[in-house]
């Protein structure tokens, strides 16, 4: 069961333009963008994606720190590359970074700047420096954020010898994904607990360096229904890198077990290291949830249901961890992330695969205001729980339902090392919805 | 230039009001300069991401009750906008109403409507924006994209809007139009000004127009007015088509701050007779003085004013006294947008603190009533030159000159700054309601906050000694605006020298 939603506008915006990827290179440590746009695009997308979005601020060099052009009638008529060139050379002697990468904007875009032929000139001078087209018409962010990837592959990496146990890990996107950076964290902690030896992209460790051993790893790991697929198809043509797709982003024991098995299979470990591994998370996870079973059960007004408004990683996963481990049943399932046409089959399917045979339904709409009217017109007979963003708190206010904000963007709540991912991940979540139930009592 | 509102753009500031955002000098050369008529901006060499008019022209406009907002453009356009409903959340919530979120359909322009124009995808947008809000207006605002592609919007507006019967009002804010992005106000305004304010049916002598964005201080000033006999409408945020449509019938018009106020403010006085006060900003206690007492000059309440203010000043005279001795000679930096700037330089002056250098993000060389902004013509009144540039928030002029100057705090007003100078180990304290520091309560209040920033600074410190700032050494090294490309722009021994000789 699937609906599309085709429409042309867009109310109550989740996701930004293909630019707002230049949020996925502030999150490489010491990695710096240049952007090449108008001067109200960074201040824009960075609403969406950081100040409104668990109030991520600037960081090292986030907001108005990053070179921009700023680009003006004069660019606009004229063209724009002797003002990039000039911001290029100059960010170089005045911004201490490793690797910058120059994104354009839709006037850039769409007066035709040759942006590669101005970075090549750089990239010949052996600096480290890669451009993507990311003019904001081409689509969502995410897809940005898959393109400034395929840049640094095809002009930055190098083949490498290959590392046994190294994995690259492609999952949560780095500030559309509120949790983005806890979630990165927490599989790291997974993957290592088999054995492996994550190599950190995004996020607190990450590094250039790491960028620089991509090529270098064992196998690549998609945890994401279709976000970074494309580039690990790219890795693959490119470096002969193998990967593994894992569609659900691990979210309590279930999840997290089939995963751990999953992973370990196909890096060919031992079943008993990763049964070990297993059966002592979840032997803690229980630990914990034992001790919330009475409230869990015996509180006067727990939600039976809930409505997801999330991008397909955070719906999927979120959803199997409260059918499949909590015992609550999906509600439709709103996935906001603008999935590729092809790919909305696959996704939709992955929403038939949970326990007793449940199946959830999913309707495909970036479109907030849509989504919405949908809410109004469900007949709930529980006071059911919304999972969305901040957008969805006057929905749930009016059909007196709970609400936690789970998807960008996330305005009313501090998000720092944050994460519903794993076993660890699944106590947080819990821990979050039943604090807002029981913080309705008093 | 008198404001036109038979054409349907707004003419941008850098044309209209000379505004620049790039210049390094004093601020007696700076208003010399801007009164003489031979003001020039300077370009840079290196610049840092800014912001646009797009988002204070759909910002401003988002939060009208009954109003709805198509923005036509790709989804990135209207990133600002989880912005606006957190801004409008606030406001709501501090009027005690039901809280909804702010009604704006962003036109998602794809690849295919950049090249085969966008007119089908607005029209839709329209109706789409008329039917799920059922709105008073509809509101177009333009964007980059847009704007390149030339799209007929007006004539596709002018269809529709027969088809709904509400008035469709283009609001053109392309970002790249102008660098200074208050000409997104004026944007609005001039929508405002030419499709909705009506000329009055009948004059109400006891209303006054106030002008602000969210209206934190409205209990205050309708408690201040009332003692004055006066009655104020607050906007043009949080209030209705209809509402507006009668802001003719005031008898006067008053901004919280210049900037903003410029072009609403001189439009009714132009074109529908309503004088427009322009006073310096309510901040500090002179400026409070002088903003009621323009007020009570244009509508004939100068008794009443002077009776109030006098007893204020009574009133407040023991605290005012102990911040003033607290603050006495700190120095600080401030940093925000030119009327906020140049009002704050003055009241933090007369706090006693020493104003070591001040940072507006633009600057207008003049208003819409034609002469230089009043608040930067009062700082030439005192005997300090205080040394001051204009930089769109050019966060490596501002850092750099951070490092040298090294202020005990720094005063900013806009997201996304007062953090750089904490990441530096320097308090700082972002003024983001403009009602901060409003009045005799109002300073005495902020002067509090100074002293508390001042107190304990742990944070700061902290964060200084584990982080990294991401600018070179050699950067940090050379003059902050090296970049500039100024004429006769001063060196950094003369910048030194101006302080120190202050
Ligand atoms: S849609 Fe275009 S103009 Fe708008 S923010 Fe994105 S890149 Fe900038």
């Amino acid at each position: 069961m699937r609906t599309r939603k085709m429409s042309q506008c867009v109310e109550q915006i989740r996701h930004v333009c293909t630019l707002g990827a230049f949020e996925s290179v502030l999150a490489i440590k010491r990695a710096v963008p240049i952007v090449h746009a108008g001067p109200g695009c960074v201040a824009k997308l960075w609403t969406t994606l950081g100040s409104q979005n668990g109030h991520q601020g600037s960081g090292y060099v986030g907001g108005h720190a990053i070179p921009c052009t700023n680009a003006s009638e004069k660019e606009v008529v004229f063209g724009g590359t002797d003002q990039l060139r000039k911001v290029i050379t100059n960010t170089f002697d005045v911004i201490d970074g490793d690797l910058f990468v120059v994104l354009t904007g839709c006037t850039s875009d769409i007066i035709g700047d040759d942006v590669g032929e101005v970075t090549r000139k750089f990239q010949d001078q052996g600096k480290p420096i890669v451009y993507v087209e990311t003019g904001g018409f081409k689509g969502s962010n995410l897809v940005g954020h898959e393109l400034v990837l395929d840049a640094i592959i095809d002009q930055y990496l190098q083949p490498q010898q290959v590392e046994p146990g190294l994995v690259n890990i492609w999952s949560s996107v780095p500030y559309q994904n509120t949790f983005w950076s806890g979630d990165i964290e927490q599989l790291n902690i997974l993957i290592s607990s088999l054995g492996l030896k994550p190599n950190v992209i995004f996020g607190p460790d990450s590094s250039v360096e790491a960028l620089n051993n991509i090529p270098k790893a064992q196998f690549n790991l998609v945890i994401s229904p279709w976000v970074g697929l494309r580039n690990a198809e790219h890795l693959e043509d490119k470096f002969g890198t193998p990967f593994l797709h894992y569609p659900a982003l691990p979210v309590g024991p279930t999840e997290t077990s089939n995963f751990l098995r999953a992973v370990g299979e196909f890096a060919g470990i031992d079943p008993s290291v990763v049964e070990n591994v297993i059966r002592k998370q979840e032997e803690r996870y229980f630990y914990y949830l034992e001790r919330a079973a009475d409230t869990l059960l015996e509180t006067r007004l727990l939600p039976r249901r809930f409505i997801t408004v999330a991008d397909s990683l955070y719906a999927l996963g979120i959803a199997r961890f409260l059918t499949n481990d909590m015992g609550l049943i999906p509600e439709k399932q709103f996935i906001t992330d603008d999935t590729p046409i092809k790919f909305q089959d696959s996704v939709s399917a992955e929403f038939k695969k949970f326990t007793s045979d449940i199946v959830a339904e999913t309707v495909f709409s970036n479109d907030g205001g849509f989504v919405e009217e949908e809410i109004r017109k469900l007949k709930i007979r529980s006071r059911p729980i919304i999972l969305g963003s901040s957008w969805e708190r006057v929905v749930a206010r009016d059909l007196n339902a709970y609400q936690l904000s789970v998807s960008a963007p996330i305005g009313n709540e501090m998000v720092l090392s944050k994460s519903y991912v794993g076993y660890n991940g699944a106590l947080q979540l819990v821990e979050d919805i039943y604090s807002v139930v029981l913080n309705d009592f008093m | 230039m008198s404001i036109n509102l038979n054409l349907s753009q707004v003419t941008i500031r850098e044309k209209r009001l000379k505004s620049i955002v790039g210049y390094q000098g004093t601020i007696k050369d700076l208003a010399e300069q801007s009164q003489s008529g031979c003001l020039k901006n300077a370009s840079r060499g290196f610049s840092q991401a800014t912001n646009c008019n797009s988002g204070c022209a759909q910002g401003y406009l988002s939060s009208i009750t009954d109003a709805a907002i198509v923005n036509h453009g790709p989804i990135g356009c209207a990133g600002d906008v989880a912005g606006a409903n957190a801004g409008f959340q606030w406001g709501q919530r501090i009027r005690d109403w039901n809280q909804r979120n702010v009604r704006i359909i962003n036109t998602n322009m794809s690849e295919k409507a950049v090249v085969f124009g966008g007119d089908q995808i607005l029209k839709e947008g329209i109706l789409k924006a008329y039917e799920r809000f059922n709105p008073k207006a509809i509101f177009v605002t333009t964007s980059c994209a847009s704007g390149i592609i030339g799209d007929d919007i007006e004539s596709t507006m002018r269809n529709v809007e027969a088809e709904i019967g509400i008035p469709v009002v283009p609001v053109f804010c392309e970002g790249f139009r102008s660098q200074i992005w208050a000409s997104g106000f004026d944007a609005a305004f001039h929508a405002l000004l030419s499709r909705i304010v009506k000329p009055a049916e009948k004059k109400r002598p006891e209303l006054v127009n106030v002008i602000n964005f969210a209206g934190s201080g409205r209990a205050v000033i309708t408690e201040i007015f009332g003692r004055l006999g006066l009655v104020p409408q607050f906007g043009i945020p949080y209030s209705n088509i209809e509402e507006i449509s009668r802001w003719s019938e005031a008898a006067a018009t008053i901004s919280i701050c210049g900037t903003l106020g410029s072009y609403m403010g001189n439009g009714l006085e132009q074109n529908f007779g309503v004088p427009y006060v322009t006073a310096l900003q309510p901040h500090g206690i002179s400026g409070f003085d002088d903003w009621l007492t323009k007020l009570g000059e244009t509508v004939g309440k100068e008794k009443e004013v002077e009776e109030y203010l006098a007893e204020q000043k009574v009133i407040a005279a023991p605290d005012l006294e102990e911040i003033k001795f607290k603050l006495k000679g700190k120095k600080v930096v401030v940093g925000m947008g030119p009327s906020f700037a140049h009002n704050y330089i003055r009241f933090l002056e007369d706090l006693g603190m020493e104003v070591v250098w001040g940072f507006s993000w633009h600057y207008d060389a003049k208003h819409d009533h034609g002469g230089c902004p009043s608040c930067t013509v009062e700082l030439t009144k005192i005997d300090k030159d205080i040394p001051v540039s204009v930089s769109d928030q050019q966060n490596h002029e501002v850092i750099n000159l951070l490092s040298k100057v090294k202020p005990d705090i720094f005063i900013g007003r806009h997201p996304g700054m007062s953090v750089w100078a904490t990441k530096m180990g320097i308090p700082a304290i972002m003024v983001s309601d403009e009602y901060s520091a409003f009045g005799y309560q109002g300073t005495i209040e902020f002067g509090h906050r100074i002293i508390d920033a001042l107190t304990n600074n742990s944070l700061a410190l902290n964060l200084s000694k584990r982080i990294q700032l991401p600018y070179t050494e050699w950067w940090l090294e050379q003059d902050p605006f090296e970049f500039l490309k100024q004429k006769n722009k001063r060196k950094e021994s003369e910048n030194k020298k101006n302080v120190a000789v202050r």
